[in-house]
């Protein structure tokens, strides 16, 4: 019973109060520039249409794989704010070579997610490199990687890839490699994209690799404490870059569903998400580092995002969510610290409770 | 007025399960240098930190020329006059001496001339020949010590404490610091000495002050007590006799060391020529001051440092490079120093503890996945052999004593029957209880033939446990005792390096 009512406690109240409080500030803030909260809250909270619901659906898959590469780093103390440039990275890989046809058929796709990952993890490395021989900080290397990214990606689609209009993509993907996707409306255009699918895969992997294998204990471990991890045999060197190279691939994955499920072509900028490996470091904090947890802060911040394209007809900016994710994020922060404190502190009166008592039954 | 008398009258701290002080009495005259000396572990640093303000004392008074005075903080200590240096500066490298020296400061005379000026006043006064405006980055390390003796003479102490200045010094410099302690003196300001260094306190001492085991043993005249007495004094002329008990060493060896040096990346040896032996069913007892290479000796063997010379053998096994997890696997159980920071990882729970350190081996790791059921199991089987008091396996280490922490961790290393045990302070910070039963179980173990290191500061324990006692003084085995016969001023003797004069 104590322990239903901890995970209650410990586990959904502190997301819970962030949203609130997020709403509230969001509020606020609305009132304060002369909008109104209540038309804010009731287009939020409205029930999305068929159409919006499949876009937060397939936004969730994403920015879940995006938390869980921000998840591997955070669970080994790594900050690998690099998630975004390896996100591009993997991209226009992956983008490239299944464009180029190289394989033909569904086959291609599985190639193609190789790609990706590979590329992924290979521009982690650089930065993990940088932190395990030269001692250089990995969100500082990863910042200026993401501009390289960007700026490379741009380089090598505009010398490489095809003018389209007045823009440059890489190759389309041959339609023999692109996947159906799931037909859960009818009436509604669009699907949930074939390889959202892939978010649930890498989420229940993640899970087994982290709280079942050795592997994932020994990253724990140097995560918790890399002095305890060293005495007890971790090469932390060679698991800093394990770790890097691991988050570094699945963040090479983050764009691979809408890629195949409906852009099927890298470079042009409305059709490239921007941003996406930035929220996932955020879907990773409020999620905490779990699978469960990354599933539904991604789904909440893919259904906000959903939702606020209705704000614009209600006469307020649809940026100013970014304000309510933010508070989100920065009041979960907060109240798990809080949670945790207090938890480490009544376990520790517990336990001496419960000596005490051993010890008077014993002598009496 | 620049003089100052302080005393300090049975002074006790406890902390919970361990009495840091009790009944601690000393008296610092005005205009002299006093010397406080006793082994790691007797209390000095936590009587230093009482004395300036860091922890309340729980008894006992500190008096400051002749009143009653009470600190909450070091800020209050420096009010009454008593200025402390640390053994590890706190300077800030890319600021001038004037602005370290200032920081904090700035109300007393401000940030420009006028502090400048009186900086230049107390360098010239008591010989310290500083110049303000140097960056501190260029200063080697006497001289920024004498930044850190300024910095606190500027705050207005009138009674300064060293914590062991001399171990970052070498000779010339030592000899330069005593002569501006000398000068300090001179004019009016008293100084107090931590030190373990039985040579250089009887040089600069007007008294000295014996701490041991939480306590103040005694006081002697630096002119007439002989380097033999102070020993004496400062390791307990009683020593505990050996736990009567059949020999159980056998003529395998299971470590053995030859010739091996490690150096730091200045390229200075940690250790030097180590060539030691340990046989099945064998404690070997490494005894010395702290800070000599004990460290090292357990890293290198464990394979966190690397030998630049020299090899090491486990049985017929060449370990000297191979890995912490390579050396482990062969069947090497380690009790590492630090509990806390390499022992456990304090947030997961205990079975989760139990898989540290064995992550290659059933019961808690099978075929690369993590065995709950088999980790669970041990960790119940360690909690119960080890009588560790927590309500289960799912408890979080750090919500256990010290004491049931350590004992979770010897069990745990024994695990597996492993043929040797690094055991470095396997007691330290634990309670008698559990001491006792911690040594009761590597003596069984001892039984069935395994080898243990043991380093240790705490001489019942080296003296109750081993077979043999190496002492280790700056990095190299200088002498070699049988624990049965060993006199306690042999080796105080031969810890404080006293042998050689």
């Amino acid at each position: 019973m104590r322990r239903v009512l901890d995970t209650v406690v410990g586990g959904l109240l502190p997301p819970l109060v962030a949203v609130v409080a997020a709403m509230l500030a969001t509020g606020v803030l609305i009132a304060a520039f002369g909008g109104s909260p209540g038309d804010f809250l009731e287009v939020i909270f409205s029930v999305p249409n068929d159409r919006v619901l499949l876009t937060i659906i397939n936004q969730s898959a994403m920015l879940s794989i995006s938390g869980i590469a921000a998840a591997i780093g955070f669970r080994m103390g790594l900050f690998n704010i690099g998630v975004e440039g390896q996100y591009i990275v993997g991209s226009c890989a992956g983008a490239f070579f299944a464009g180029s046809g190289l394989v033909a058929g569904p086959l291609n796709i599985l190639a193609t997610l190789v790609v990706a990952a590979a590329a992924g993890a290979a521009y982690a490395l650089i930065a993990g490199l940088l932190r395990v021989y030269r001692g250089v900080s990995e969100v500082i290397s990863a910042i200026m990687l993401n501009y390289i990214a960007l700026t490379m990606a741009g380089y090598l689609v505009t010398n490489y890839g095809q003018a389209s209009g007045y823009t440059f993509t890489t190759e389309r993907l041959p339609l023999d490699s692109q996947p159906l996707g799931f037909k859960i409306f009818a009436d509604a255009p669009g699907d949930v994209w074939a390889l959202s699918s892939l978010a649930l895969i890498l989420g229940i992997g993640y899970w087994f690799l982290i709280a079942r294998t050795r592997f994932g204990f020994e990253l724990r471990v140097t995560g918790e404490s890399a002095t305890a991890a060293r005495a007890s045999g971790v090469n932390v060197k060679r698991m800093t870059l394990a770790t890097m190279a691991l988050s570094g691939a699945v963040a090479g994955l983050v764009w691979m569903p809408a890629y195949f499920g409906s852009v099927h072509t890298f470079g042009t900028p409305e059709n490239f998400q921007a941003g996406l490996g930035f929220l996932g470091l955020a879907v990773a904090l409020l999620g905490r580092n779990r699978t469960l947890g990354i599933f539904f802060a991604a789904a909440l911040f893919a259904f906000l995002s959903g939702q606020s394209n209705n704000l614009q007809s209600a006469g307020i900016a649809k940026d100013v969510i970014d304000i309510t994710q933010g508070v989100t994020v920065l009041a979960v922060v907060v109240a798990y610290e809080v949670v945790g404190r207090r938890r480490a502190k009544t376990e520790a009166e517990r336990v001496s409770r419960q000596l005490d008592a051993e010890r008077e039954g014993a002598s009496a | 007025m620049t003089t100052i008398d302080v005393e300090v009258r049975g002074i006790g701290k406890r902390f919970p399960g361990v009495v840091a002080n009790h009944d601690v009495s000393l008296h610092i005259r005005p205009e002299s240098v006093h010397a406080l000396i006793g082994e790691n572990g007797a209390g000095k640093s936590t009587l230093m930190k009482i004395l300036y303000g860091v922890q309340p004392a729980d008894d006992g008074e500190i008096l400051v020329d002749g009143a009653p005075v009470s600190f909450a903080s070091p800020t209050d200590a420096i009010a009454a006059g008593i200025g402390m240096v640390f053994q590890h500066f706190m300077l800030a490298d890319n600021l001038t001496v004037a602005e370290n020296i200032v920081l904090g400061a700035e109300k007393l005379h401000g940030i420009g001339d006028d502090a400048k000026r009186e900086i230049r006043e107390i360098s010239d006064r008591f010989g310290f020949g500083l110049d303000p405006d140097t960056l501190v980055e260029r200063l080697g390390v006497a001289v920024r010590q004498r930044v850190e003796i300024l910095k606190v003479l500027y705050r207005g102490a009138r009674l300064i404490i060293l914590d062991e200045p001399t171990a970052v010094l070498v000779p010339q410099e030592v000899d330069a610091l005593f002569a501006n302690l000398r000068e300090l003196v001179t004019q009016g300001r008293s100084v107090l000495f931590i030190s373990h260094k039985l040579d250089e306190v009887r040089q600069i001492a007007d008294d000295i002050s014996v701490m041991r085991r939480g306590t103040t043993v005694g006081t002697a005249d630096p002119k007439t007590a002989t380097k033999r007495e102070l020993a004496e004094l400062m390791v307990g002329a009683e020593l505990p006799s050996p736990a009567t008990s059949e020999s159980t060493v056998t003529d395998r060896p299971v470590l053995r060391l030859d010739g091996v040096s490690v150096a730091d990346d200045t390229g200075r040896d940690l250790l030097h020529d180590i060539s030691l032996t340990v046989h099945a069913g064998e404690v070997v007892g490494i005894a010395g001051v702290e800070g000599n290479g004990q460290s090292e000796l357990v890293e290198v063997v464990m394979g966190m440092v690397r030998a630049h010379a020299g090899s090491i053998h486990l049985g017929e096994d060449d370990i000297t490079r191979l890995s912490t997890r390579a050396v482990r696997d062969l069947g090497v159980g380690f009790v590492p120093e630090d509990r806390h920071r390499h022992g456990l990882v304090l947030d997961y729970p205990l079975w989760e503890n139990r898989v540290l350190g064995h992550q290659t081996s059933a019961p808690a790791v099978r075929r690369g996945l993590v065995s709950r059921k088999g980790a669970r199991a041990d960790a119940q089987r360690i909690i119960d052999e080890f009588d560790v008091r927590t309500p289960g396996v799912e408890t979080s280490a750090r919500a256990l004593s010290g004491g049931n922490q350590q004992k979770f961790i010897v069990g745990r290393e024994m695990s597996g029957s492993p043929r040797l045990l690094i055991a470095s302070h396997p007691t330290r910070g634990v309670d008698v209880g559990a001491q006792a039963a911690i040594w009761d179980h590597i003596r069984a173990a001892r039984r069935e033939g395994l080898g243990v290191l043991l380093v240790s500061a705490d001489l019942d324990e080296l003296i109750g446990l081993s077979d043999r006692l190496e002492v280790i003084l700056r990095g190299r085995l200088t002498a070699q005792f049988d624990p049965s016969s060993v006199t306690a001023s042999d080796l105080g003797e031969a810890m404080t390096g006293g042998e050689a004069a």
